[in-house]
């Protein structure tokens, strides 16, 4: 992001550390409680509740929450170019992988080719068509959703504009369906599948493994430069001022 | 008992009168019901957090009985045709001298899954029972179930492929089982239990064992 980092209020009894987050005393704390007024000054522990006084790391620093260690900020310089251009690589790899032929078998004279899409609708009997729409969602619909909301997100703020209509939803939306976009585990499934035919089958990988592979390595990449808490703040800064 | 002198002057927002936002991390004062930069909803506490851990984990369970019983994946070959469950499938590897993918089948399959109730199921009572692992060794504990929970799905996407590649004609062909499903709801459910699980209680009872509380 190409917001300036400025360092939050600070006060007499207050302690340092070298991560960037400050502990202080209680006394300061309770005063000048109003409503819906957010407490701007600090920055919360989503896992243990700790408060902290809010200041913000340089890029490449982390603040760590000093309790129980959960990584709280982490800028990075450009970070924000870098994500949309890794989230625009994942884009058209995703479209392309779910396209092309992506596992190939060959067995006694007869061959068979698979796409990813096709593997995830293997499950086609009864009520195993539920578990195939699960499948492609975990896959390859909610991974594409992903990628559609951050650039959503992302996108205005890098290029200095104000923030995309509902974009807090957007970017909150996509941080709910964190967990539940698996494309790596596939890539890994694929992996222990072959181990298992190899001894049946020839199997041969199609041009959509290798994007597949490859997308895995980008969307790993683009969540470790993501900063969630400096998305947070961008978003919030244009309508403070 | 080591009592460090850091943790106990830590001054945990719900110190302070405020409500932390579990999205974004901002503070509120107590009373805000929603998030005025992420739109999450606020919750000072989840009271009915532990019970939707239990009733997650209940599920989760359940169908992982049906999901060891049942076939997961039925293969048919010129001469036969088989159906084998999650065990009988290593145990075949076993049978077949193969141990080391038998044991990676059931440390991912059973291990794994049964590691992953217990876990969830004692974290949930060590926050109503005093426990005597300290809250860092759970909260890792904690990350590690959230982290791993996931990759249990790896089953389900093994069977989805090899019974979309094994379509040989009279050759041999594999078909996904019914146990598929079970798992896959099993899996999809120990998730959910997970993040039901409200991790800021893990701390809550240490402060208050700590003394710190007024």
């Amino acid at each position: 992001m190409r917001k300036a980092f400025t360092p939050g209020p600070t006060s007499g009894n207050e302690r340092w550390n070298r991560r960037g987050l400050r502990l202080r005393g209680s006394e300061t704390e309770m005063s000048s409680i109003t409503d819906t007024v957010p407490r701007t000054d600090l920055i919360v522990c989503p896992q243990c509740d700790a408060a902290w006084s809010l200041a913000r790391p340089e890029p490449g620093e982390r603040a760590v929450c000093q309790r129980c260690h959960t990584v709280l900020i982490t800028p990075r310089r450009k970070a924000g170019m870098q994500i949309i251009a890794l989230a625009t690589a994942v884009l058209f790899l995703i479209i392309a992988a779910a396209v092309f032929p992506f596992l190939t078998i060959s067995a006694g004279g007869t061959t068979n080719s698979v796409s990813i899409l096709e593997a995830a609708l293997a499950f086609s009997d009864g009520p195993l068509v539920l578990l195939a729409l699960a499948t492609a969602a975990l896959i390859v619909f909610i991974p594409l959703t992903r990628v559609l909301l951050s650039l959503y997100v992302l996108v205005p703020l890098v290029f200095d504009r104000p923030p995309a209509p509902h974009a807090a939803r957007a970017f909150r939306l996509s941080e709910a369906l964190r967990p539940w976009s698996m494309a790596e585990i596939f890539v890994i499934g694929c992996a222990v599948a072959l181990i298992k035919i190899s001894e049946l089958a020839d199997v041969t990988f199609g041009p959509a493994f290798w994007m597949f592979a490859a997308l895995v390595v980008l969307v790993v990449l683009q969540e470790s430069f993501l900063c969630r808490w400096s998305v947070w703040n961008a978003l919030s800064e244009p309508q403070k001022s | 008992m080591e009592r460090a002198e850091r943790t106990s002057k830590v001054i945990t927002a719900r110190d302070l009168g405020l409500v932390a936002c579990l999205r974004c991390a901002q503070a509120w004062p107590r009373e805000t019901e929603r998030c005025g930069r992420c739109g999450h909803r606020l919750i000072l506490r989840d009271e009915k957090s532990l019970q939707r851990v239990a009733a997650y984990w209940l599920l989760g369970f359940a169908c992982y009985i049906p999901a060891n019983l049942y076939p997961m994946l039925k293969t048919e070959t010129l001469l036969s045709v088989q159906e084998a469950t999650i065990v009988g499938g290593a145990i075949e590897f076993i049978y077949y001298g193969n141990y080391s993918i038998a044991l990676i089948i059931l440390f991912a399959s059973v291990v794994i899954p049964l590691a992953k109730f217990m876990a969830i199921a004692f974290l949930a009572v060590s926050v109503v029972r005093p426990s005597s692992t300290g809250p860092h060794q759970r909260q890792v504990l904690y990350e590690v179930v959230e982290y791993i929970g996931r990759w249990s799905m790896i089953d389900i996407f093994v069977v989805a492929i090899m019974s979309a590649l094994v379509q040989l004609n009279s050759l041999a062909s594999m078909h996904p089982g019914i146990a598929s499903l079970f798992f896959a709801l099993s899996v999809i459910f120990t998730m959910l239990s997970a993040q039901a699980f409200d991790s800021r209680m893990i701390w809550d009872v240490q402060d208050q064992r700590e003394g710190t509380k007024p």
